[in-house]
Formats: structure tokens, C-alpha cells, sequence
């Protein structure tokens, strides 16, 4: 293994990163807000792909396959499985909100397979190509080369974390998400909808989570219906090591997950099939020595 | 909800009058059970045979899930334990198939320990995730290993024989897995009336009252983890000796999720619900056997509904 070997594969671990760290982001919204792990995210994301894909191949025609398609693509995406998200929480987990524990998980559950279900009936298990004219052309940093899609792919997933920053810290509604997650009955005493708050905390959670899927269809150039569930484990990973319900350590949680992965894949006797298995390694040990995170508060036990 | 559950758990304690309108179909249903093979044909042996593989499963699953309220996504891996641990011994190092099972209920023990006892201080849903990745881990691992046949999986795995007699067709496994079903309904039985099963389901209410009137509850969890665990081994044994060969896609997350449908389906934490549904789980893929790539779509529109309109399943318990 050569040092730009290992500086590459960094790089490449950077911009895979980037998008856990905006699907962890979403997970961690939710569960801040009614401190449920949303089963279904990794299937929002994969849903995610797929719309974006749809909406890609129809603008296409107008606007080309170049930016303006992935961005078009991108944005009607978000919309369309944010309110996804929407529809998910009013059918799904909201008549399941005084329920035991266990019962909401498997709702949860449920629900993810229906998504992946749905998915599978109709792609039929097939990998779809997502084919952009986006290309390889980038800048070459020494011996390392940065393709301009990477480049804007982790840009526009730090656009979307920082405009997810600024809307929980600044706004009314930002405010009201984070006061539902400390107290939801002491909400609903202020007068805050509740339900509400936690409409939109899902439709953003999924917005973001279709955003992650969108992008990484367009870098990988395909997408599948089984791609949800292997990247919800990884967000959920990534939420961990941050520190789950912290919006900054979703951020860093993602990005240090896509170096801890680039760098396992690079280790001798490790090599990409066992990639998988040192991601879940990585979150067993951080539950046993560091169940808070990195950027966590240590939760207090719902009683 | 909380004082009937004191009332019955209290009855439970009292000496119990056998209630025959529970008995009398089970024997009725024992009966038919034993006498099966005899009338029917190879098909309906066959998937009658999976359906006992499932009730053990569920049953086993039941105690994790029913009995102590933890929700475990990797099942499928404790019994990918099973079956590889016999297969690998009987068919790479000559062993006897039944002293493999002891090996094997050993070999989920330790698994159920590394990935329990760490996990299970913590919130139930992380266990989940943890449960989900383990499963995960147990199949990459049994794709990559040499000693396991890799992704084309492991063959040859040896008959078993006893007292001179091997077992080889499919109605001399229905009767082991017969064996096997009523063998676990009874050790199920016995732990659900035990101090043990009682502090798994103080547990379940309520982990801090359980933990307040003196029941530790991280050790409640595990033995309830591990006990679900060694069943799920022993499942696992018989099935690689009926296959002769397993391959990974064998216990992949789809397998973990239809072995939680059947417990769920049925009723979480009571014995004749829990078969009633792995019945029903191994009945499930015959009749949609036209559905093609709708089913998985249909299992799982039927896990949540059941969720959403039958929260305690199809045959409750009524301690519930």
C-alpha cells in the first residue's frame, strides 16, 4: 500500500462521508424528536434514489443529464419523500405513539419492509443505471484526483447540514422541534402542535435521507432496491458515534465513518468483504466503551 | 392493564387446575400431528416439517422477544450458528451429528455472550440495530470463510444415525423436528413458570420496578438472549442434517424478519399463539407461491397491520 494509495482512499472516504453523514442526520432528527430509531430511513433513502432516478430520466429530456437534471432530480426528490416521510409518520407510527417500546420498533419495522417490499415488486430486484454525463473530469491535487461531481456532491450535502443547523438553532419551528424533544408534554402545555413538529421533523429527516439517496445514486451511477438497508445500519453507525440526537455529531459520526471504512478497506486481511463487518465492529465497541458518542449528551432513561 | 397483570401473575403462584379447554385441543392437535405422515404425501410432509422448524425458531424467539421484551433482528444468525458449527464438524471432521449439537448449543452461547453482554445494558432499540448488524456479520462471515464453502455454501453434511437407524427421508425428520417442537414447547413451559421467567417479565413491564425489587437485570436479559439462542442452535443442527447442504442466503435479515412475524403474528409471550403463527409463517410462502416479488411486500403489509389493528397478535396472551 502506497502513501497516495492511502491518501486517495481518504479522500474517497471524506465524500462517502459526507452522505452519512447527512442520512444520519436525519435519523437523529427523529430520534431527538420522539426517540424512535426509524427503521425505515434506510428505505426512505433508497425510495430517495429511486424518485430522483424517475424524475432524472423525465427532465432529462428537457434539461440534459448534466447539473441541472441531477439538481432538478435532487430537489423533486426531496419534496416528493419528504412528504413520504409525512404519510409514513401519520399511518404508521402515530397511532403507535402510547404503545409499549417494542411494538413501535416492529411498526417500524414494518413499515421499512413495505417500503423495501413495494421497491422490490416493482423494480423487480434489477439494478438501475443512473447515468449522468457528469464524467470524470475533476482537479488533481498532487497524486490525488478529486472528480468535480465529488466535489460538488459533498458541497451540496454541506449546504443541506448547515442549512439543517441554522433551521433547528434559529427558527420558531426549529425551536419548537427541539423543545418537543426535551419535553413532549411540557410542549403541548406551551401550546406547541406537537404533531405537528413531528410531521415536519419527519419530513425533513426524509427530505435529507432522499437528498443522501439522490447524490449517491448520481456518484455511483446505479441504484437498487436493497441499497436502503445496508446504508440505514451505516447511518445509524454513524449517529452513534456522533452521539445520537446531536445534529453536529450526526456531521461528524458520518464523516468518521467514511474515513474509518476507507481506511479498514485499505488494511491488510481486512479488504472490502469484510468492510461490513469492521463498520458493525466499530459501533458494537462504541455502545459498550462510548454509549453517549462523541458529541452526545448521556440520555436519561424514559421510564 | 397493571392490576390485571398483578391478579394473574399472582394467580400463577396459586397450585393450577389444568384447564382442559386448552388441553384437550393441544392433545387433539398432538394427535394429528403424530399421525400426519402416515396420510399424507410428500409435499404436505415436507412443508409440515417446516412448519415444526418454525415453531421451534419462534418458540425460541418468543423467549427474547415475548418472555423479556428485547428485540432481536439477527435470530437467524444463532441459528446459522447451529447448522454451520454441525456441518462443518460432521462434514469436514467425521464427528457423530449428536455429539455436534452439544458443540453447537455451546458455540451460540458464546456468540449470544460477546454480543449480549455488552449490548443488553443498553436501550432496547440499540439492541435491535446491534442484533441487525450482528446478523449481518454472522452471514459476511460464513460468505468469506473458507471453512464455511463460502457463498456456494457448505455439502455432504453426514445423515444422522441412531441406534443403527439413519434418518433419511422426509418423514423420519418430520418426527425429529416433532421431537425437537414438543421438546422446546416443554422447556419453554417450565421457564415460563420459573422464578427466571417471572423476572423476565418484570423485566419486560418495567426494567427499573424489576430492578427495585432485587432482579439484576442485565443477567435476566442475557439468559433469556441465550437461552433464545441455544434453541435457535439446536434448530439449526437438525436443519443442516435434513438439507445436507447450507448456504448463507439461508439466514439472511429476511429470515430473521419471518421468524418475528411468526411470533408477533401469533401472540408475543404465549406458547399455543406463537405456534399458531410459525404455523402460519411456514404456510405463507406455499400459498403465495404465485406472488412472485410481491412477497416480501405481503409479509410485511402483514407485520404492520397486525401491528396497527392486533397489536398483541392473532391468539393473545391474556396477561397482556
Amino acid at each position: 500500500m502506497t502513501l497516495d494509495l492511502l491518501i486517495q482512499q481518504l479522500v474517497n472516504g471524506l465524500i462517502v462521508g459526507s452522505f452519512y453523514a447527512l442520512i444520519a442526520l436525519g435519523y437523529s432528527m427523529v430520534f431527538g424528536v420522539i426517540k424512535l430509531l426509524n427503521f425505515a430511513h434506510g428505505d426512505i433513502y433508497m425510495n430517495g434514489a429511486f424518485v430522483g432516478l424517475i424524475v432524472f430520466s423525465f427532465v432529462g429530456i428537457w434539461v440534459g443529464n448534466g447539473w441541472l437534471g441531477v439538481v432538478c432530480a435532487l430537489l423533486m426528490s426531496m419534496l416528493v419523500v419528504g412528504l413520504l416521510g409525512v404519510v409514513i409518520e401519520r399511518f404508521a407510527y402515530r397511532p403507535m405513539r402510547n404503545a409499549p417500546r417494542l411494538s413501535i420498533l416492529i411498526t417500524a419495522l414494518g413499515a421499512s419492509m413495505v417500503l423495501n417490499g413495494t421497491a422490490l415488486a416493482l423494480t423487480g430486484g434489477r439494478h438501475y443505471a443512473f447515468n449522468t454525463d457528469l464524467g470524470f473530469a475533476g482537479v488533481d491535487i498532487s497524486t490525488v484526483h478529486i472528480t468535480y461531481t465529488q466535489m460538488v456532491l459533498v458541497a451540496a450535502s454541506i449546504a443541506l447540514m448547515a442549512g439543517m443547523q441554522a433551521f433547528v438553532s434559529r427558527t420558531m419551528y426549529g425551536k419548537a422541534m427541539r423543545a418537543v424533544s426535551i419535553d413532549m408534554g411540557a410542549s403541548r402545555l406551551m401550546g406547541i402542535d406537537v404533531d405537528r413538529v413531528i410531521a415536519l421533523t419527519f419530513f425533513m429527516g426524509s427530505a435529507l435521507a432522499a437528498g443522501g439517496g439522490v447524490m449517491a445514486g448520481a456518484y455511483y451511477g446505479s441504484v437498487h432496491f436493497f441499497m436502503g438497508f445496508i446504508m440505514g445500519l451505516k447511518a445509524f453507525t454513524a449517529a452513534v458515534i456522533g452521539g445520537i440526537g446531536s445534529v453536529p455529531g450526526a456531521m461528524l459520526g458520518g464523516l468518521l465513518l467514511g474515513l474509518l471504512e476507507a481506511f479498514g478497506s485499505s488494511l491488510p486481511f481486512v479488504g472490502s468483504e469484510w468492510r461490513d463487518v469492521f463498520v458493525f465492529g466499530t459501533l458494537i465497541l462504541f455502545l459498550v466503551f462510548k454509549p453517549t458518542g462523541l458529541l452526545g449528551r448521556s440520555v436519561v432513561e424514559r421510564v | 392493564m397493571m392490576t390485571d397483570e398483578v391478579r394473574s401473575m399472582s394467580a400463577t403462584a396459586q397450585p393450577r387446575l389444568i384447564r382442559w379447554s386448552v388441553v384437550l385441543p393441544g392433545l387433539a392437535a398432538l394427535a394429528c400431528a403424530l399421525v400426519l405422515p402416515q396420510f399424507a404425501n410428500a409435499y404436505v410432509t415436507e412443508v409440515a416439517t417446516t412448519a415444526l422448524l418454525y415453531v421451534v425458531l419462534c418458540l425460541g424467539l418468543n423467549i427474547v422477544v415475548g418472555y423479556a421484551g428485547l428485540l432481536d433482528l439477527g435470530y437467524a444468525a444463532f441459528f446459522a450458528v447451529g447448522a454451520y458449527t454441525s456441518g462443518i464438524l460432521t462434514a469436514e471432521f467425521g464427528f457423530n451429528f449428536w455429539l455436534t449439537i452439544p458443540v453447537a448449543m455451546a458455540a451460540a452461547c458464546v456468540a449470544g455472550i460477546i454480543i449480549g453482554a455488552p449490548t443488553l445494558r443498553l436501550r432496547s432499540d440499540y439492541l435491535a440495530i446491534v442484533t441487525l448488524g450482528f446478523g449481518e456479520i454472522v452471514r459476511i462471515i460464513a460468505r468469506n470463510l473458507d471453512i464455511t464453502g463460502g457463498a456456494s455454501g457448505l455439502i455432504g453434511i453426514e445423515r444422522p444415525e441412531i441406534f443403527g437407524f439413519r434418518l433419511m427421508q422426509v418423514q423420519h425428520f418430520y418426527y425429529a423436528f416433532l421431537v425437537l417442537a414438543l421438546l422446546t414447547a416443554f422447556v419453554c413451559l417450565s421457564v415460563e413458570r420459573s422464578r427466571m421467567g417471572r423476572a423476565w417479565f418484570y423485566v419486560r413491564y418495567d426494567e427499573d420496578a424489576a430492578a427495585g425489587i432485587g432482579i439484576n437485570r442485565v443477567t435476566a436479559k442475557l439468559q433469556a438472549y441465550m437461552m433464545g439462542a441455544v434453541i435457535a442452535s439446536v434448530a439449526g443442527c437438525l436443519y443442516a442434517a435434513k438439507m445436507t447442504a447450507i448456504s448463507p442466503e439461508s439466514f439472511t435479515f429476511n429470515q430473521s424478519l419471518l421468524i418475528l412475524l411468526g411470533v408477533v403474528l401469533g401472540g408475543m409471550g404465549r406458547i399455543p399463539g406463537v405456534v399458531l403463527g410459525a404455523v402460519l409463517v411456514a404456510l405463507l410462502p406455499e400459498v403465495l407461491r404465485g406472488a412472485g416479488t410481491y412477497r416480501p411486500l405481503v409479509t410485511a403489509v402483514a407485520l404492520l397491520a397486525i401491528m396497527l389493528f392486533r397489536p398483541n397478535g392473532l391468539w393473545p396472551d391474556k396477561r397482556v
